[in-house]
């Protein structure tokens, strides 16, 4: 076990370091600092003092080393728009991102888990089909058509829930009105998550029903409701840990457009702004976090995986 | 599937015994057909897509006014001469919602095409070949999943140009990894094969065993996978026009006619702007994703059904 997970961490060390690569890579690509600087007011040896400064008239590779070490010292650089440290402007948006993306996952896993167990007991039944068919109406609906049917509903309409920001201006704020700002994001997050994860749970259920041990367990006579929630529940646990790993790259996409509908302020709004500003720190920042985020999330889902399933090979 | 030729014939009989006899004297196809058409939800997505498709190609010959030019009054609501309305500079929505599903197809098709080619290059480079190929390959893999895939897009996007090819290229060049992976771990599965073997042992050009024998092995799950990344595709598009990121008007995409939506007075108070476009997406995707789950099921050739 302990080799497993060594040799896990040993191949996500190459890829921790190409994620670095690519980002910087792409940073390169969107166009040096420079051309900011430059117009009819600035001279060309303003130009080549700033360029030596930033230290841009080094090679490509020593410029990479330079930004690596300053990265492994928690600098991730400088908005091109504020002047404030990515660090600290990621540090003060992560927080509603975090809020949103684990009440929508925990949401999306009490909707798909029993959904899909039911699903796949009942293969082939009416309660079947209308499963599956309302997952795959989760995943075919546009996130961001769904948050504005939505809005027009309930906020239009009804005036029942506010459709932007994540507390009412002008008031304390407090858990409730959060909460109310929440649903919204919340619904549309986890109704496109719930889609693909329902279909998931359901054909790793239906695996699981086909095993020997539960053929096994109901030759044995403990009747249907042991067999299912003693034997089957406990291994379903395996494909639901992989639900989750697989969830958190989409959450991260997703959370983008679904906060900028609905204004949440967390990183997907900052993210949002800097691409239309073209603030290419931020947006790399951002791209970095979440790439090492993810390639931990996938590091530890495997890991989980390994630790629940004693059957799976540890080559 | 050919290795298990006998076995499959053998498996049928079997089956014919229990159900029609003519069963077991069916081609591949037609089982394909037959399961196919069992799956009641997809024979109804195929026409339905198929409509829409028809349509969309015929854009130019049935579409009542130009996209693109003036042909009523601003934001006017559904009438007999607009029957969906014109948007808030005159244009009439209908036509604009029949060229729009025409550049939204045509984005999902061609990036679809252009992943699957790189992720079955990629993927068959990687499996057969093995060791530190199919390392290198499969990490760059690892390093492009990790990267959440919209954000990704979305800074292509920012620094090529939006624009319908930009698009169309950017969404092709991030989508081949799971690809890439599905074909890399049949090749794997059918490297150990007798036939493969066989072919290997009789000295078969590469080009052949690749080509030849490899991949018409695999073409089953590709296109299953293929089905979901041309809706996903279809999705993206639609998010990124509908963030000002993707389709530049006066062009038109779904997405794009979704983003008016975003000021409250078209939200509010002109509905046959947005909820039109929105709802082909749904339509589209879900008749996308209804005919891959039943390829899924249909071409499956242990299903046994």
């Amino acid at each position: 076990m302990g080799k497993y997970i060594l040799k896990r961490i040993l191949i996500a060390i190459p890829v921790l370091i190409g994620i670095t690569i690519i980002d910087y890579a792409i940073m390169c690509l969107a166009g040096s600092p420079l051309e900011m600087l430059q117009g009819p007011r600035v001279s060309e040896a303003a130009v080549e003092a700033k360029k030596i400064a930033l230290g841009l008239d080094q090679p490509v590779y020593v410029q990479y080393f330079v930004w690596l070490g300053q990265l492994l010292r928690g600098n991730l650089g400088y908005s091109m728009k504020s002047y404030q440290s990515v660090s600290s402007m990621i540090g003060s948006h992560i927080g509603p991102t975090l809020l949103l993306m684990g009440v929508s996952l925990l949401v999306s896993l009490v909707m798909a888990i029993p959904a899909g167990i039911y699903s796949a007991i009942h293969q082939y039944s009416k309660g079947d089909y209308a499963v599956v068919t309302a997952s795959f109406l989760g995943s075919s609906v546009p996130g961001f058509f769904l948050s504005l049917l939505l809005i027009y509903l309930f906020t239009v309409r009804l005036g029942w829930l506010p459709s932007s920001g994540m507390t009412t201006l002008g008031t304390e704020g407090g858990a409730a009105d959060v909460a109310k700002h929440m649903v919204m994001p919340v619904i549309v997050l986890a109704f496109s998550m719930a889609g693909s994860n329902i279909r998931y749970i359901r054909s790793a259920m239906l695996e699981i029903l086909q095993q020997d041990y539960l053929r096994t367990a109901k030759a044995k006579g403990i009747g249907h409701f042991r067999v299912i929630n003693k034997h089957a529940l406990r291994n379903a646990l395996v494909p639901i840990i992989t639900v989750i790993g697989m969830e958190i790259p989409v959450l991260f996409g997703g959370a983008v457009i679904i906060e900028q509908i609905f204004s949440w302020p967390g990183l997907g709004l900052m993210t949002m702004s800097a691409i239309s500003n073209r603030d290419y720190p931020v947006i790399m920042g951002v791209c970095l976090l979440s790439a090492i985020v993810v390639l931990i999330a996938n590091l530890i889902t495997d890991i989980m995986y390994a630790l629940v399933d004693p059957t799976i090979q540890l080559d | 599937m050919i290795s298990n030729d006998t076995d499959r014939k053998f498996m049928k009989q079997a089956k014919g015994l229990r159900r029609k006899a003519d069963i077991s004297s069916e081609s591949y196809i037609q089982t394909v057909i037959r399961r196919f058409r069992r799956h009641h939800l997809a024979a109804v997505s195929l026409i339905v897509l198929g409509v829409i498709v028809l349509a969309a190609l015929l854009a130019p010959v049935i579409a009542p006014y130009d996209p693109n030019e003036i042909a009523g009054p601003f934001g006017g609501a559904p009438s007999k001469e607009f029957w969906l309305g014109t948007d808030q500079i005159g244009r009439d929505v209908l036509s604009r919602l029949l060229y729009a599903t025409r550049i939204s197809l045509l984005v999902g098709v061609m990036a679809t095409v252009i992943s699957t080619v790189i992720g079955v290059i990629l993927g068959l480079i990687a499996g057969y070949f093995g060791g530190v190929a199919d390392m290198i390959i499969m990490r760059f893999t690892d390093m492009v999943m990790s990267f959440p895939y919209i954000l990704l897009v979305l800074v292509a996007a920012a620094i090529f140009k939006p624009g319908l090819w930009n698009i169309i290229l950017i969404l092709g060049f991030v989508d081949w990894p799971g690809i890439a992976r599905l074909v890399r771990g049949n090749v794997l599965n059918l490297r150990e094969t007798n036939f493969i073997k066989g072919n290997i042992v009789a000295g078969m050009p590469l080009r052949h065993i690749l080509f030849s024998e490899i991949l018409p092995n695999t073409v089953a799950p590709i296109l299953v996978y293929a089905t979901s990344v041309l809706a996903l595709s279809i999705l993206d598009e639609a998010a990124l026009s509908f963030l000002g990121q993707g389709v530049q008007p006066p062009e038109a995409s779904l997405g794009n006619m979704l983003n008016g939506a975003q000021s409250l007075t078209v939200l509010t108070t002109q509905p046959w702007l947005w909820i039109p476009p929105g709802l082909l997406i749904v339509v589209i995707v879900m008749a996308i994703n209804f005919i891959g789950d039943a390829l899924r099921d249909a071409l499956d050739p242990n299903s046994g059904r």
